[in-house]
């Protein structure tokens, strides 16, 4: 994987920039406010020390850009690092019969032998969640296991 | 009542016609008390006795809100980073105030006071402009911030300086006064970054009514208490400010500066409802001649410490531009300064002078930077 340098910046009084260049030449980052705000910044071409557009975002607004972003990503991560392990796949499934519900509750692993790497929620990964991890409505489970095991999980999360 | 009723929605008024025109409504504030104030157009009567316990508090916010706005970790590793920047600055723009002072023979005293108001930048204006272009993002604000910091470190030494001197003390009461300020600054920095939770949690609160009650409470007692002791209760304020840290300021600031737009708005009131506008004419060219200077020192600031960041020729100008405008802490140091009887009464009516201009010319500067900027560049490639 090829590593970015993400370059994080104290704005006193005000929250903190995280910015990094992308291969195009402009800088591309995240201002975060004290008070939770976001804001994404775009370089501008001609002069990359001042700003193109800088846009504001609600804390959901964000979580939801972050997850268009980087989920596909991870389940692709995933996915490259089972890739030797014949018979085993990465699949995301969305759950949509246990909200409200702890993963415990599934028994996943018992009745399909797969397990749950991680929950993404809103954008957000939250990995190797524990049994008591609650789910909520719109959840999407990382699932590992066989290609069977993992059609039986589909069918227990959207509620089998 | 009906007087102060009328008082308030006009500095409303003119609060939302200066955000909309684009400039800071303090020069508005100003010039709405010298027209109602002695020698203006409308004398006001009978709501004194308000205004000034209002503008004494107003005094007490804007600087506890000064102290609230950098953590004191922020403060340290600022001054760390940028502390050549910030004496660059201190040397530049505090140097023409003091030699104007001593120019128009006003004597030492009241060229400390007026090397405060040509010094400091206003942060509120700087970062609410900042903030209005988009330009948070940008690499030399950074360098920006840290300039604002370094002053802010600057204030709190030079604040209990000049209340000592202006209270007229012997040397030797001075240097005591001076030198419990400092011991002050020091024991507030080291417990604040060392025990700042403990602090924050004597005021601290879930319920809005009682947190913003201990803070008032807690801001005004400290402020009288430094003022019993000499210090200035500017300088309590502030001092109590940086002390509270974390989310204890993040909540604190959101509850006070409604507050403190109230009260600082009848502060700038008062200081021009005291300023005689006849007064104002005879100090003009030297204003105008101030700005000017005081506005290409500022600049010379920016560039040199954008530069030593790496940052290009615009952003450099930018960075030297957006620390153009001065605003509050000036009028505080000026309203200190009259309030001792210490210094030229001509004091107020040229820092009244300078701030309108600067106030104004500083955010209308900071906007038309870069269409200038790139109009040249683009010559000098025709060319």
């Amino acid at each position: 994987m090829i590593c970015v340098n993400v370059e994080i910046t104290p704005l006193p009084g005000i929250g903190t920039r995280q910015d990094f260049m992308i291969r195009a030449g402009r800088r591309v980052g995240v201002i975060t406010y004290r008070d939770g705000r976001f804001e994404l910044i775009l370089s501008k071409a001609s002069d990359p020390d001042s700003c193109a557009a800088s846009i504001p975002l609600s804390p959901e607004e964000a979580n939801t850009l972050a997850g268009l972003l980087g989920a596909p990503q991870l389940v692709a991560h995933l996915r490259e690092e089972h890739r030797d392990i014949a018979g085993i796949t990465t699949r995301q499934l969305p759950v949509t019969a246990f909200a409200n519900h702890t993963l415990g509750e599934t028994a996943l692993r018992t009745r399909t032998g797969v397990s749950i790497v991680a929950v993404v929620r809103s954008g957000n990964a939250h990995p190797s969640p524990g049994p008591d991890f609650i789910f909520e409505n719109g959840d999407l489970a990382v699932v590992v296991g066989t290609a069977d095991g993992l059609d039986a999980a589909a069918e227990i999360l959207h509620g089998g | 009542m009906i007087q102060l009723g009328a008082v308030f929605f006009g500095l409303g008024l003119l609060g939302r016609v200066a955000w909309k025109i684009g400039i800071s409504p303090i020069p508005l504030y100003l010039v709405g008390g010298l027209a109602f104030g002695v020698g203006g157009f409308v004398p006001l009567h009978g709501i004194q006795e308000f205004t000034s316990i209002a503008s004494e508090i107003g005094v007490v916010l804007l600087l506890l809100l000064l102290g609230l706005e950098y953590s004191a970790s922020e403060l340290t590793t600022g001054l760390k980073r940028s502390w050549m920047a910030g004496v660059l600055d201190l040397v530049l723009n505090s140097a023409p105030g003091a030699i104007a002072a001593l120019l128009l023979g006003w004597g030492p005293v009241a060229a400390l006071a007026m090397a405060g108001v040509t010094y400091i930048s206003s942060s509120g204006i700087v970062a609410k402009v900042l903030g209005d272009l988009g330009r948070l993002g940008n690499r030399e604000t950074p360098v920006v911030l840290s300039v604002l910091v370094f002053e802010d470190l600057a204030m709190a030494v030079y604040l209990p300086v000049l209340t000592a001197v202006l209270s007229g003390v012997s040397f030797l009461g001075g240097l005591t006064s001076v030198g419990i300020s400092l011991l002050a600054i020091t024991v507030v920095l080291v417990v604040a970054l060392k025990y700042g939770r403990f602090i924050s949690a004597i005021v601290d609160s879930p319920d809005h009514e009682v947190f913003l009650l201990k803070l008032l409470g807690s801001a005004l007692l400290v402020a009288g208490v430094a003022s019993q002791l000499q210090v200035s209760a500017a300088v309590g304020a502030f001092l109590l400010g940086i002390a509270i840290s974390g989310s204890t300021a993040e909540n604190a600031t959101r509850l006070l500066e409604p507050l403190r737009d109230l009260f600082a708005a009848m502060f700038f009131v008062v200081f021009g409802l005291n300023t005689d506008p006849r007064s104002i004419p005879p100090v003009l060219g030297i204003a105008v001649a101030l700005a000017a200077i005081t506005t290409l020192t500022k600049i010379v600031t920016g560039w040199w410490a954008a530069r030593r960041q790496g940052i290009g020729k615009m952003g450099r100008m930018r960075a030297g531009v957006a620390l153009v405008a001065r605003g509050e802490f000036s009028i505080v140091i000026a309203g200190l300064a009259v309030a001792s009887g210490q210094v030229d009464g001509q004091l107020a009516a040229l820092a009244t002078a300078y701030v309108l201009l600067m106030a104004i010319l500083g955010p209308i500067a900071a906007k038309y930077v870069e269409p200038i900027g790139e109009f040249f560049q683009r010559r000098r490639q025709m060319a």
